[in-house]
């Protein structure tokens, strides 16, 4: 790459050739607002018109985002001219904004209201009518409500590149557009995923989780015995929430907080991952036993599950029929602890914290209506902690509740990260076909962030074809496949996703306009670093394997009997819907 | 949602077929489509967005940004009242007004008998003979406020002698 | 048909059908040719028609030796229209309907006279006119560069255009070195007909100096500017004009495939352009190899589906991907990254048939016309309230005063001339200090409104001219597509601020709002469209201040269009009492009084009649029906 010399506000630089004026101004130590980009990005829109900067010589403003450097490129952030426009277009943008900043869910993370701060934008300017709104409540997993949407299109980007599906479409023209599933319709009564992807993205509040929290509150309310347990991805990133950096491990703070919020149980789905791989690894291997449908294909991810049924449900017999970790949880919790400490189910409200929209939705199948009550997102735990007065960075360090259901190993943890569900079952497997530990308990090629991984694992002369993708535009190559009967593999793991669960759609916003401290780079590489925290905790475990958790064990011994027992079927296997209609009347 | 005949399903692959070699035929497709049926309704789209691979959102966002694709049927007599300049200086508005007003309905709308559609146009390109009203295609000249009544009355009287009833 | 393979033998096919055209204008002896307009506005008016009932007369009388009859392109003069005209005399007959055509064949055909009572009237001398270019609305004008062979040869028939020469430009070309037609065209000054007035030439030069195997040429012919049919006329008139220009330019930049995106509208258009590609292809003179040359060259039709933002050529492109119609920031241009993503060069109709010119008679003939700084002539699609409505080619330089009172034949209803709209929706007004201004781009520019694509809208002291803004800017509301926001809110609040003034709630601070407003638009939209929104806001606002100031201040419209600002009132000495207004009125709005009109007797029924202006919609339908002038605006 070679360098180009430009000059911003009369000082020189040298900056990469090929950079936005946008990316190279921050690189420089400039922030310039923006909407339509990540304030550090690149953008292929320049729609929102709030980056205008001069440039000389240029007809006009230009929009930063786009506009290459080139050398000897005069560009002026801090002119009158600039700082007028870029006010004025975000005036423009506010005066069809609903502006409920105070009671909106989105504030703290809404980046209108932070651009609109750094422009000095002006009390009520060029007000007059608003587009006409859609309050989009139907979904359990995610709202939509267009009063806040600024059509900046990033939902719209992001559901294609990751998804494939392109749910979110630009509808209508001029002042009547508006961003949404086709004809202005429900996520629900849509072929969405529940993904939350679009969320993730958004920059205001137009786009949100379908909060639950009100429902938890309720429940303790009503006396119940409320028990949460955490998805692993959640320690991964909550930390972020309270200002710290991104792969900053939060677990013993996690829980020491949920401690406080008075949870009857503070338990790990790390618990509820072993089993399933428990079940997971045993149903492979009766597959591959007895001749079943191959290649079998994980179901922990509610959303790659949504994708299933509604884009090729002529797959559904190679889908494992385990539930996901947190409703085997639910239904471990519901039973067995239940039974354990004589306490009728009923009185049990189980509260999963996950790093996903989806499996809000997930709780509410028809398959397993009663197996968790609640599901909040780690944004929706960070506002419960925020609001309950506990100040994160002197909180201590606490350890999951040690009760029947407290041990994990470090196969459990990893399953927040793409591959590592695959890693944690090859780990079973590998000691179930030979009676012996795989002797590097890593399994390398299944890690990382690349689209597809592929591997061959060796046990003890049985080669076993292996892959993992995440997020279903990659998926659907080795779905492909499997429909054209080409699939070599025999075990496919699937996430929803880009990078797995630590990438979530309910996860901490990654909005470089907040994260000044962070990286340039950081929306390429905060997926690692939020992957390092579940490897690094995996690797401190003492246990690695999903069969040796003592715990697991035990619940085998004393209530469950083998895997893939008749108990094991009713409580941890679910069904799914082949016939699940795309579009069907809207209700 | 309605799921379309087998004929529907066949004249659309048809439609779809004809630009096979074509590099980005969405356009195309969906021109002939609303010219065969005069709408082009989401089930449709759906089809559409199976044989082409483009997804139906997008399909849905480029029916509903050009005015000439419409998602509902058009009445039998699609009435578009010229609003382009020339037309609109000789005074076009309140010949649309006139029609909104003994229609009952606004631009853009069918009456509930399926009779009429009424449409402002942009510029039919007959500026000399302003103001004009295209009906189904065929364009009226210099058409007034005082005529609007006549044009739809001699319309309605039309169709009530084909369809045999009416007011004796 | 015969497959055209060489230069050669594409001289002589010229030399040959000429000989045929010579015939049809300056016929035998003894011989006639009837060609009857088939623009859009006489096809409305049943031009077709007429041209079915001469060939149905020239059958029943047994002149199938004596006379033929065909369709021609527009004569442009469209509010005289349908025209027939008759060679070899050069007869031209106006306001044709279909049962005139017996008296023509009788009467001109076979007895050699003239048909008096369908000749033009010249509406200041009273004369009859009976050929052409007596007629005034032609005498200034310079109607064969862009409009070459509209309204003298048949747009379906190829032959005719080979005999007017078509190709021969072309021809001239592929002997040229690419580099050579670009510099020919660059030393022609020919700049960009579709608006902004960029040079042809250095687009050109771009895309060709970009190395790429694959280029596009596109044709822009999404013409959408309200009261603007030019392109429109052109493609109807000599659709291989323009194909032979597109093809030279294919030539220049190292481009094998051409595209026409052409407004759904214009059926007919679409339609001879269709047939005027097959018949090249099937002439070989579009195809592989084109006269024996390496030059292969493919054309393809994409239609509009109304959309005016469309023709903001990056807009189009999406379009012609299958795209919602949405302007694509810039850089890169389409030059270096266009249709499909390949380097690409979009031109306006009228552009691309002035290179046949410029080529066949080189760049210095074509210099020759304009200004110093705007060559050759324009295509304006005069209307409003003009005499003369319809669509001119005059060169570059004339003034307004010219173009309105001359070739326009002045402002009908004896009313006073206000302004005229060039541009369409992205220009301005200009008004009567105006007028002596040689037309050209940039002397528009510094008037305040811009050359655009053509349009040329005439209005009278009856136009308000906030309305006038008001009309553009609901346009443009309608029309913006809504990707950026300084076009999809501002020009909304632009709407709104303009509503509130029309209808008497405006207040001074509203126009300092909407100044700024619509400078906000200008200098933060993404496109062209947006950029120049503003433009008759501005220009309304620079040239008729007090008409804002009257309708906020004295809640007053001087025009009497805002309906808000205005009563209907009742004359009540001109009131006849006859009842017409009263029983036409849809609002019940106007009631009899007592008093008995001037002149009539007490005994009579008649009684003058009042407006109720709580109840009075506005309409107009009392002022149509009122036979004596008896209802005002005030």
């Amino acid at each position: 790459m070679s360098l180009v010399n430009i000059k911003i506000d009369g000082k020189d630089f040298q900056v990469e050739s090929g950079l936005t004026i946008l990316e190279a101004a921050r690189k420089c130590g400039f922030v310039i607002p923006s909407l339509c980009a990540f304030n550090n990005g690149k953008c292929s829109r320049a729609s929102c018109r709030v980056c205008l900067v001069e440039v000389k010589g240029a007809r006009g403003l230009v929009a930063s985002c786009v506009y290459p450097v080139a050398e000897g490129m005069e560009i002026s952030i801090s002119s009158s001219k600039a700082v007028e426009a870029r006010r004025a277009s975000v005036e423009l943008i506010l005066s069809n904004h609903h502006k409920n900043c105070l009671q909106c869910e989105k504030n703290g993370h809404c980046e209108l209201l932070e651009v609109s701060k750094m422009v000095g934008a002006r009390d009520h300017m060029y007000e007059g009518e608003q587009t006409p709104a859609t309050i989009d409540e139907l979904a359990p997993g995610l709202i939509r409500d267009t009063s806040k949407c600024i059509l900046c299109g990033r939902c719209i980007e992001r559901c294609k590149e990751a998804q494939g599906i392109s749910i979110l479409g630009f509808e209508n023209r001029g002042f009547q557009t508006i961003v949404s599933p086709v004809g202005n319709r429900s996520f629900a009564t849509s072929p969405c995923i529940q993904c939350g992807q679009c969320v993730n993205v958004c920059p205001t509040g137009a786009l949100m989780e379908h909060s639950e929290i009100t429902k938890v509150d309720e429940a303790f309310k009503a006396g119940k015995k409320v028990i949460v347990q955490t998805a692993p991805a959640v320690r991964a990133a909550i930390a972020e929430e309270f200002g710290e950096k991104i792969g900053t491990p939060g677990t013993g703070k996690m829980v020491a907080a949920l401690h406080r919020l008075g949870f009857y149980r503070v338990f790990d789905t790390n618990f509820a991952a072993d089993l399933t791989i428990m079940e997971e690894a045993h149903e492979l291997l009766e597959r591959i036993k007895k001749g079943g449908v191959l290649p079998q294909i994980t179901s922990c991810s509610p959303g790659w599950i949504n994708y299933m049924e509604y884009y090729c449900p002529e797959l559904i017999s190679n889908i494992s029929t385990c539930k996901s970790p947190h409703m085997m949880m639910g239904a471990i919790i519901k039973s067995y602890f239940a039974k354990h400490h004589d306490i009728d189910p009923k009185d049990i409200f189980v509260v999963s914290i996950m790093p996903c929209t989806a499996k809000k939705y997930e709780r509410q199948r028809k398959q397993m209506p009663n197996d968790v009550d609640a599901v909040l997102t780690t944004r929706e735990l960070a506002k419960m902690i925020k609001r309950s007065g506990i100040n994160w960075a002197k909180l201590p360090e606490e350890e999951f509740d040690p009760d029947l259901l407290g041990d994990y190993s470090g196969a459990g943890v990893i399953f927040g990260v793409t591959g590592g569900v695959m890693e944690a079952a090859l780990r079973t497997a590998y000691f179930w076909l030979t009676g012996k530990e795989y002797g590097k308990i890593n399994f390398e090629a299944v890690r990382g962030q690349a689209a597809i991984k592929e591997a061959s694992v060796d046990i003890e002369g049985t080669v076993v074809k292996v892959a993992v993708a995440s997020g279903m535009k990659n998926a659907k190559v080795l779905l492909d496949q499997i429909k054209e009967g080409k699939s070599p593999y025999a075990f496919i793991e699937i996430m929803g996703c880009p990078g797995g669960c630590i990438n979530g759609g309910g996860q901490p916003y990654v909005k470089p306009l907040f994260l000044v401290n962070e990286d340039d780079n950081i929306l390429e590489t905060y997926r690692e670093k939020r992957a390092s925290v579940l490897y690094k905790e995996d690797e401190r475990q003492v246990i690695r394997q999903s069969h040796n958790n003592k715990d697991i064990q035990k619940l085998y011994k004393d209530f469950l009997g083998e895997p893939g027992s008749e108990l094991a079927e009713e409580l941890l296997h679910t069904s799914y819907s082949s016939d699940r209609e795309k579009y069907p009347e809207s209700k | 949602m309605a799921h379309l005949q087998g004929a529907a399903v066949k004249q659309i692959t048809e439609i779809v077929n004809r630009y096979k070699g074509e590099g980005t035929p969405l356009m195309m497709i969906l021109s002939d489509i609303q010219k065969e049926y005069g709408y082009i309704p989401l089930e449709v789209q759906e089809l559409v967005s199976l044989l082409t691979g483009i997804p139906v959102s997008e399909i849905y966002g480029v029916v509903t940004f050009y005015s000439f694709f419409s998602l509902t049927p058009k009445g039998k007599y699609v009435v578009g009242v010229c609003l382009g300049t020339a037309c609109y200086v000789k005074g076009s508005q309140l010949v649309l007004d006139k029609f909104e007003e003994l229609l009952g309905i606004k631009p853009g709308e069918t009456t509930p008998d399926g009779l009429f559609t009424l449409d402002a146009l942009r510029c039919v390109g007959a500026c000399a003979i302003a103001p004009a009203v295209s009906i189904n295609g065929k364009v009226h000249p210099m058409v007034q406020v005082s005529h609007v009544e006549k044009i739809i009355s001699d319309i309605r009287r039309k169709e009530e002698e084909v369809s045999g009833y009416g007011q004796n | 048909m015969v497959k055209i393979k060489s230069s050669e033998e594409l001289i002589q096919k010229h030399e040959a059908e000429h000989k045929c055209l010579d015939q049809k204008f300056h016929c035998e002896p003894g011989k006639k040719a009837i060609v009857v307009c088939g623009g859009t506005g006489c096809l409305s008016s049943d031009s077709r028609e007429i041209l079915e009932r001469f060939h149905h007369l020239i059958k029943e009388h047994h002149l199938e030796d004596k006379v033929t009859a065909n369709i021609v392109g527009c004569f442009g003069f469209c509010s005289q229209g349908p025209f027939v005209k008759v060679f070899p005399e050069d007869t031209l007959y106006t306001k044709v309907k279909v049962e005139d055509c017996e008296e023509i064949i009788e009467k001109d055909i076979m007895d050699g006279k003239v048909v008096e009572r369908l000749l033009f009237v010249d509406p200041l001398t009273h004369h009859k006119v009976a050929q052409q270019h007596e007629i005034p609305f032609y005498k200034l004008q310079k109607r064969d560069i862009a409009l070459k062979g509209n309204a003298e040869i048949n747009p379906e028939d190829i032959n005719e255009a080979l005999g007017q020469g078509a190709f021969l430009a072309l021809n001239k070309a592929l002997h040229m070195d690419p580099q050579e037609v670009i510099d020919e065209v660059l030393k022609s000054g020919l700049r960009g007909r579709g608006g902004a007035g960029f040079p042809t030439g250095r687009k050109w030069q771009f895309a060709h100096d970009v190395k790429c195997d694959e280029k596009y040429v596109v044709c822009n012919g999404d013409e959408g500017d309200p009261g603007a049919f030019m392109d429109r006329s052109i493609i109807e008139g000599n659709p291989i004009n323009v194909i032979e220009g597109m093809m030279i330019e294919g030539y220049a930049i190292g481009a094998q495939n051409g595209y026409f995106y052409i407004r759904a509208e214009y059926p007919v258009a679409v339609a001879r352009l269709k047939n005027a590609i097959k018949q090249c292809e099937e002439m070989g003179l579009l195809g592989d190899h084109i006269l024996g040359t390496d030059f292969s060259f493919h054309c393809h039709i994409r239609l509009g589906a109304g959309a005016f933002v469309c023709g903001e050529e990056t807009a189009l492109l999406n379009s012609i991907e299958g795209k919602r119609g949405m302007p694509r920031p810039r850089p890169p241009f389409p030059a270096v990254k266009g249709l499909w993503d390949k380097p690409s060069v979009i031109n306006n109709v009228e552009t691309l048939a002035n290179v046949p010119y410029i080529l066949l008679h080189g760049s210095e003939a074509y210099a020759s016309i304009g200004t110093e700084k705007s060559k050759g002539t324009k295509v304006f699609a005069l209307g409003g309230k003009v005499n003369n409505v319809g669509l001119v080619e005059v060169p570059m330089g004339i003034t307004l005063r010219q173009l309105i009172f001359d070739i326009g034949g002045g402002i009908p209803n004896g009313k006073k001339f206000k302004a005229i709209q060039t541009g369409g929706p992205s220009g301005g007004c200009l008004t009567e200090k105006d007028l002596d201004t040689p037309i050209d781009y940039d002397n528009l520019i510094a008037a305040g409104s811009m050359m655009g694509s053509g349009g040329a809208i005439v209005m009278d002291e009856d136009n308000c001219m906030v309305d006038v803004a008001k009309f553009y800017m609901t346009f443009i509301c309608d029309e913006s597509c809504g990707k950026c926001s300084p076009c999809r809110i501002g020009t909304k609040r632009c709407l709104e601020l303009l509503t509130k003034i029309t209808d008497g709630k405006g207040t001074m601070e509203d126009l300092d709002e909407l100044k700024s407003l619509a400078n906000v638009i200008k200098s933060n939209s993404l496109c062209g469209l947006g950029q120049t929104a503003p433009n008759p806001i501005l220009s309304t606002m620079n040239a008729f201040y007090d008409e804002y100031v009257a309708h906020i201040k004295e809640k007053r419209c001087p025009a009497h269009v805002c309906k808000n600002l205005m009563q209907y009132k009742i004359i009540e000495d001109r009131c006849v009492g006859c009842g017409m207004c009263a029983r036409n009125c849809p609002a019940s709005a106007i009631a009899k009084t007592d008093i008995v009109p001037v002149g009539k007797s007490e005994a009579m029924p008649l009684r003058v009649h009042r407006i109720n202006p709580d109840n009075c919609v506005k309409c107009g339908l009392c002022i149509a029906n009122c036979r004596f002038g008896a209802i005002i605006k005030d």
